[in-house]
């Protein structure tokens, strides 16, 4: 007879006794891009070793507010961001931050697979050698050997390092990216459509490859695709106009949300 | 709710809440009809019990292959989603009634035979309305998106089991009184057990029907208040 106590029924329901910490924190987070206000008072929490996934209709704010995690907006001459954010309880806008350092510990994946015109080794030693992560080529091997693996692309062109990383296809292309961001050892990886070039056998790849990541990172990603949002995310945050409609647990975001806005959306009733 | 984007999306969900109401109308006729024809001993009417069960069956059927087909082509989420999930699960509560129904049907040539059910199928009469009046209420309160209702008509079936449980009783005094009254008592105890059966359906239908409207379930446990179980001898 197995007669389960009180306590390890709760701890088999997984009940929410050790949530996961906080990562990245947003905080009426505002944008405009020169007159225009893109975003609004956003609040908004990215736990540690999970995929957030962001969902909302084109021009809803959220690839503004994930290229605000790692400041990729300061690029954008007329953008102002206003608000707070940060990295373990640590201020990124502050003017101390090194930004090159910043984009070195939250990384990105872009939508279209945009390699470097260089071999495929160099597009992942590139951001080692930068950072001065490696001390010896045998070192620099290592590290892209191990990142190669982790994006799961190893097997594939380990014949052929110093070939054109231009030359792969479209996905082995995109897990070269995730590849090249894997490489410095960032602690966030952020993601905006990293699948909408991808055919659906190299976006299941990397949908598995996004959960096997979720192991040692904490991701954040932009989709367009509302069933990959509900496959890969634990928590998914809905915008809608430049406001944070609602945040939850992804489960319960694709079967039963409490915004009307959030419902219309994911049931294909607008957007 | 607002419309799809896509116009065709609406128009697959309303055939599959089309069938639903069509089998939710036959299982309230099947089920007036079995126990109008058992108490009238009416063959004619079991026979269009029996034949209408074929019916129910095909509509099933459709439905199945229409939520499938809308899950494959239309990835549903959210209420859509659960509309879907908790029609395939309706229609299955709904067949299983027509099932029951079809049942009762079946045992009225039997037991007009033997003893004249008058006499006997009183108590079975006010169970069958009971029974007739959740299978209406369920499918109107579905269609008027009445969660509360629902709720509400699903603690309602304690009734049926508390007249289940005197009807069974009664039908055990008269085949004790004659044991000529067994064969027709036996019977009418089977009708008794399905119409009881038909009103767990129906709990199920309320508690789907809820979860489809509200997106949370009902809590586990309802009343039951079926004896008949407790009154059999230890083993």
């Amino acid at each position: 007879m197995n007669i389960m106590t009180e306590a390890s029924v709760e701890q088999k329901l997984g009940s929410g006794t050790n949530e996961p910490s906080i990562k990245m924190k947003g905080e009426k987070v505002s944008v405009h891009y020169g007159e225009k206000r893109a975003l609004f008072d956003v609040d908004l929490d990215v736990r540690e070793n999970q995929v957030t996934a962001l969902i909302g209709p084109s021009g809803c704010g959220k690839s503004t507010f994930l290229r605000c995690l790692n400041r990729m907006n300061d690029t954008i001459s007329i953008a102002r961001v206003t608000g707070k954010i940060t990295l373990d309880s640590e201020d990124i806008y502050d003017p101390k931050i090194d930004v090159v350092e910043l984009r070195a510990r939250v990384g990105m994946v872009f939508q279209k697979p945009n390699p470097f015109p260089k071999s495929i080794y160099e597009n992942v030693a590139y951001g080692p050698r930068i950072h001065g992560l490696a001390r010896s080529k045998a070192e620099l091997d290592g590290i892209v050997e191990s990142s190669l693996k982790k994006a799961g692309l190893f097997n594939e062109v380990k014949d052929r390092l110093l070939e054109s990383g231009t030359g792969l296809s479209g996905g082995q292309q995109q897990r070269l990216c995730i590849a090249r961001a894997i490489a410095v050892s960032p602690e966030v990886i952020l993601m905006d459509e990293p699948c909408s070039a991808l055919d659906p056998i190299a976006t299941a790849r990397v949908e598995e490859l996004i959960d096997e990541l979720r192991q040692n990172y904490t991701i954040v990603i932009v989709t367009h695709s509302m069933q990959q949002a509900a496959r890969v995310s634990q928590r998914t945050a809905m915008f809608h106009l430049g406001y944070l409609v609602e945040e939850g647990a992804t489960d319960k975001m694709f079967t039963n949300p409490d915004d009307k806005r959030t419902q219309d959306y994911i049931t294909g009733r607008f957007g | 709710m607002g419309e799809h984007t896509v116009a065709s999306f609406d128009e697959d969900l309303a055939q599959i809440s089309k069938l639903i109401s069509d089998m939710g109308d036959l299982a309230r006729l099947m089920v007036s009809g079995s126990t109008k024809a058992l108490l009238n001993s009416d063959n004619t009417l079991a026979q269009r019990v029996v034949s209408d069960d074929a019916i129910m069956d095909a509509r099933q059927r459709e439905l199945d292959d229409r939520a499938i087909t809308l899950i494959a082509k239309r990835q549903p989420m959210a209420n859509d989603l659960r509309a879907v999930v908790g029609s395939i699960r309706m229609a299955g509560d709904l067949e299983r009634i027509g099932d029951l129904a079809k049942n009762i049907a079946k045992r009225v040539g039997t037991v007009g035979l033997s003893v004249t059910p008058r006499d006997l199928s009183h108590s079975i009469d006010a169970m069958a309305q009971l029974v007739l009046i959740q299978v209406q209420g369920v499918i109107e309160e579905y269609a008027a998106k009445d969660a509360s209702a629902l709720a509400k008509l699903r603690n309602e079936d304690e009734r049926i089991d508390v007249k289940y449980t005197s009807v069974f009783r009664e039908l055990l005094t008269y085949m004790m009184e004659d044991p000529r009254n067994i064969t027709a008592c036996t019977h009418l105890l089977f009708c008794a057990k399905n119409l009881e059966r038909i009103g767990d359906h129906v709990t199920n239908i309320a508690e789907n029907a809820y979860y489809v409207l509200t997106g949370s379930q009902l809590p586990a446990n309802r009343p039951k208040q079926d004896e008949t179980a407790m009154s059999a001898p230890a083993a």
